[in-house]
């Protein structure tokens, strides 16, 4: 820029608007107008055989150093263990193989590029040129001829005549997507009442998924989030994960009467509540409790409910509270599900009533 | 050259190999009369005409390190237990996708290295593709003849982000499990069919056992199958357009100005291709980028904190975490539009992107062909708009990581939350204005440029003793560069009567053309260029002050 400005330093103040012509120039009266295309510069290179044979060697440089970039690469892949792991300040610790295999890759990619772009920048002719533009619709003639090639085509046809194999055709090339529609059919079940129900029943012990014991009351204390699944749904099932996404609980036990919310009192156990862990927005799990306020929070969408008033969502995107689930004890004196969810667990659906 | 000892059928056998070679491609392809068009095209030079390069070299990348990971990656959710090097996870049950992408990334020589390649690549990718629309956008560079480029660029990026998805979600992982159960409760929402969509979707209920194998056809199969032959069309089309130039010095809308593709462009453009793979393997052997290890492989009922996808999900993510938890229930059924109408708004926006172009020709009724690229500032309004919609993104990438903008900067989440929803109305009005202003501020310095020349900070002593700044004038090409634009008027809807007296009648369509075009090239939206007369007055003048 600096460039372009300078070299009209010593033009007079008050630039004339151009006319009166300089040498070839023929009489401009727009002073605005396109002046053309400036004169070729000559780069250093092009003049300087000196600087020109500096930039054969750089680039050849940069070439040879690409080969020597492949090389280390090779030798690194066979010197590394997979599985060293080496110091390397500032980055810490890494995979040597990894650091080293990327790094020599690196150089080997580069001095190619830059090598390529340094020949190009400068050592090949480097003069702007012109082309043409053309037109790109046709001429009249052209979109004639075109046009009668169209209607013979469509009068030897008879498309436009012969109406019942028109209709037909259409309603031939309409219909036979409809198989290949149909034939998606078996991608999946259909969802009849599967969102609507857990692996929760009457009587079934409530099983802590960090230990795999049955979960006694004793065992939740005040202040504490435990998480628990149901009795007999092991890891190793077929079905774990799909059962898991619905069952998954989460256990915490207020003071009986921090419990706001009459029929969570109710369903609770000795001041023991059980809700379902699944976010009811999108289906994360909610993992995060705040002992105080018995506020959980969804770590996905920041959605909060408000354990101690019926999971009542205080804030964030989730639209309905999380399902509670009725608990009491069994005869052992572990904490057991008195039913199913009354309600689908997880993300709101149309069918949910 | 020229060998005439043999009798030439034709013409004479050439001694040269390559020449062999090229005969014979000749004799089957034609080789000569596609050549004769393209080997010395001329493109022009501009800093930003890299960006679409940098999205095709990308993807070249992507393909050749995504052909290496399918090598050893297994698209199957059959669980398996892990006994590998990586001793936190000894023992653990996992899905043979995470296993595998375990296998690649502490076990095969390279893997690791590959696969952060194809991540980083990945992300690359995506950002390449919209700052080179940007670059599209403010330069009007989608107009006539470039509508349906404009339109293969933006089904490439749509289609980018969902090539994305898919694949940040093979690996099975904690995090990557977590976004697939964000959108099976997004597709849950779709009113009427979403549980049919998702039961479809995912083989029965979420997670199932298919949707690594199904995203995996997707992901390697279909996606880039679409992205290659639509990439192919966007190319061809660059070259039978020719490429789009800035206004300058012997640079018209009928002349195409700069290097020749042999040798010039093919050394930059190759050799750049060369450089940007070089950089993204330097990033992947220094920057580690979705460390699965750490995060351990997925199940529905774990998560972890600071869950956030790539970047080019930020959008959504944002829209879906801000919106109110509406939930319609009536006559037994629930219409979710807390998830329902973040989940359309994401396209909607992307198509108000795409269908631009359209609009803005039918608005200001331009229907000639453009080759000329626009200065920004020129295109007020656009650029506007322009501003208004990358607001729009970074209020909701805010909105998309509202956790980490609250723990980093100790905000309160409900605070952001509620700024977030009040600027995605707000700051795209805001900066929309703000942008046009700055616009018109820049054309009116254009003005003072062309009439008085550019400040040249030399202070002079007139002989009765004013002190005044000598302006110096521009050169013809600086002139021609700051008043080559066009300045189109706003549609007239004529008069309000005929030559009879009585009252026209005008569409309503055509009234609200008017409107809009008025608000495009009205008097509030572009300030006039200085005329040839304005300047021979000023300049033919003594001493300007």
């Amino acid at each position: 820029m600096s460039d372009e400005t300078g070299s009209h330093t010593d033009v007079p103040e008050n630039l004339p608007s151009g006319r009166g012509g300089h040498g070839d120039e023929v009489a401009k009266p727009n002073p605005f107008a396109n002046p053309g295309l400036p004169p070729h510069e000559h780069r250093r290179q092009d003049i300087d055989d000196k600087a020109a044979k500096h930039s054969e060697r750089v680039v050849a440089g940069l070439f040879t150093l690409s080969m020597l970039g492949t090389i280390a690469f090779i030798a690194c892949f066979v010197i590394f263990p997979v599985d060293k792991i080496v110091y390397i300040f500032p980055f810490g610790h890494v995979s040597a193989l990894n650091f080293s295999l990327g790094l020599t890759l690196a150089v080997a990619l580069t001095g190619i590029g830059a090598g390529a772009v340094h020949w190009a920048r400068t050592l090949m002719a480097d003069e702007e040129i012109a082309d043409e533009r053309h037109r790109i619709d046709a001429d009249d003639e052209l979109r004639e001829n075109v046009r009668q090639q169209w209607i013979t085509g469509a009068k030897e046809s008879g498309f436009g005549r012969r109406k019942l194999i028109r209709n037909t055709m259409m309603g031939a090339l309409t219909m036979v997507p409809l198989a290949g529609l149909v034939i998606l059919r078996d991608l999946g079940p259909l969802p009849e009442k599967k969102l609507d129900h857990t692996l929760w029943a009457k009587g079934k012990q409530l099983i802590n998924s960090n230990t795999n014991q049955p979960l006694r009351p004793e065992d939740v204390v005040v202040g504490s989030l435990t998480f628990a699944q149901p009795d007999g749904l092991e890891e190793s099932q077929d079905d774990f994960q799909q059962q898991i996404a619905k069952a998954a609980l989460m256990i915490i036990r207020l003071k009986p009467e921090d419990i706001k919310d009459k029929r969570e009192l109710d369903w609770s156990h000795q001041g023991i509540v059980a809700f379902s862990k699944i976010c009811t927005h999108v289906g994360c799990p909610i993992s995060l409790y705040e002992q105080q306020t018995h506020h959980v929070l969804c770590p996905c969408h920041q959605s909060t409910f408000d354990l101690s008033d019926g999971a009542r969502v205080l804030f964030g995107p989730a639209g309905h509270p999380l399902p509670q689930l009725r608990i009491s004890v069994n005869s052992q004196g572990n904490l057991i599900a008195l039913g199913d969810f009354e309600e689908p667990v997880g993300p709101a659906f149309w069918e949910r009533s | 050259m020229s060998t005439t000892t043999e009798a030439p059928t034709r013409r004479g056998r050439p001694t040269n190999p390559g020449e062999r070679v090229a005969e014979w491609t000749d004799g089957r392809l034609g080789l000569y009369k596609l050549a004769k068009s393209n080997l010395r095209k001329v493109f022009p030079d501009h800093w930003s005409f890299m960006l679409g390069e940098v999205c095709l070299y990308s993807f070249v990348i992507l393909i050749l390190t995504g052909v290496y990971l399918t090598l050893f990656f297994h698209p199957s959710m059959n669980e398996v237990v892990y006994n590998g090097p990586y001793a936190p996870l000894d023992g653990v049950r996992m899905s043979e996708a995470y296993a595998s992408t375990m296998h690649i990334s502490f076990e095969v020589r390279g893997g690791l290295l590959v696969r952060q390649i194809h991540h980083w690549a990945a992300l690359i990718f995506i950002a390449a593709m919209i700052v080179h629309m940007m670059r599209v956008f403010f330069t009007g560079a989608f107009r006539k003849p470039r509508e349906l480029n404009w339109l293969f660029g933006w089904t490439l990026l749509f289609l980018g982000m969902f090539t994305g998805f898919t694949g940040y979600s093979l690996p099975d992982d904690l995090l990557s499990g977590t976004g697939v159960r964000f959108m099976e409760g997004a597709v849950l929402s779709t009113p009427i069919v979403g549980t049919y969509l998702s039961m479809f979707l995912f083989g029965g209920e979420f997670p199932g056992h298919d949707f690594v194998g199904r995203f995996y056809s997707v992901h390697i199969l279909l996606l880039p199958g679409l992205m290659a032959g639509l990439l192919v069309a966007h190319l061809i089309l660059v070259f039978f357009h020719k490429h789009t130039q800035f206004p300058g010095a012997g640079k018209t809308e009928k002349n195409v100005v700069g290097t020749p593709l042999l040798p010039i462009y093919t050394a930059k453009a190759g050799g750049f291709f060369f450089l940007v793979f070089g950089v993204i393997a330097a990033i992947a052997a220094i920057a580690t980028i979705n460390p699965i290890w750490t995060m351990g492989p997925y199940r529905p009922d774990q998560v972890s904190t600071g869950a956030q996808p790539d970047w080019y999900m930020g959008f959504s993510e944002g829209l879906i975490r801000v919106m109110p938890g509406w939930e319609i229930r009536a006559w037994g059924h629930t219409l979710v539009l807390g998830v329902f109408i973040p989940l359309m708004i994401f396209p909607l926006v992307m198509v108000a992107i795409a269908v631009y172009p359209f609009i803005e020709s039918w608005v200001t009724g331009d229907k000639s062909e453009h080759h000329l690229l626009d200065r920004p500032r020129n295109r007020p309004v656009r650029t506007g708009f322009g501003v208004a919609w990358l607001t729009l993104y970074f209020v909701l990438l805010i909105g998309g990581g509202n956790d980490l903008w609250a723990t980093h900067f100790h905000l309160s989440i409900n605070a952001i939350t509620w700024f977030v929803r009040v600027s995605f109305f707000v700051a795209p009005v805001i900066t929309f204005w703000i942008t046009k202003r700055i616009c018109l501020g820049l054309q009116r310095r254009d003005r003072d440029k062309v009439l008085h020349g550019r400040e040249s900070g030399i202070i002079k002593r007139l002989p009765h003793g004013e002190f005044i700044e000598v302006h110096e004038p521009l050169s013809q090409q600086q002139l021609h560069v700051l008043t080559a634009h066009a300045q189109p008027q706003p549609l007239d809807l004529g008069p309000e009567v005929d030559e009879n007296g009585v009252e026209r009648k005008v569409s309503p369509v055509a009234k609200v053309q008017a409107r809009l075009s008025r608000g495009f090239y009205g008097e509030n939206s572009q300030i006039p260029k200085p005329t040839v007369e304005e300047y021979e007055e000023i300049t033919s003048g003594h001493g300007h002050h």
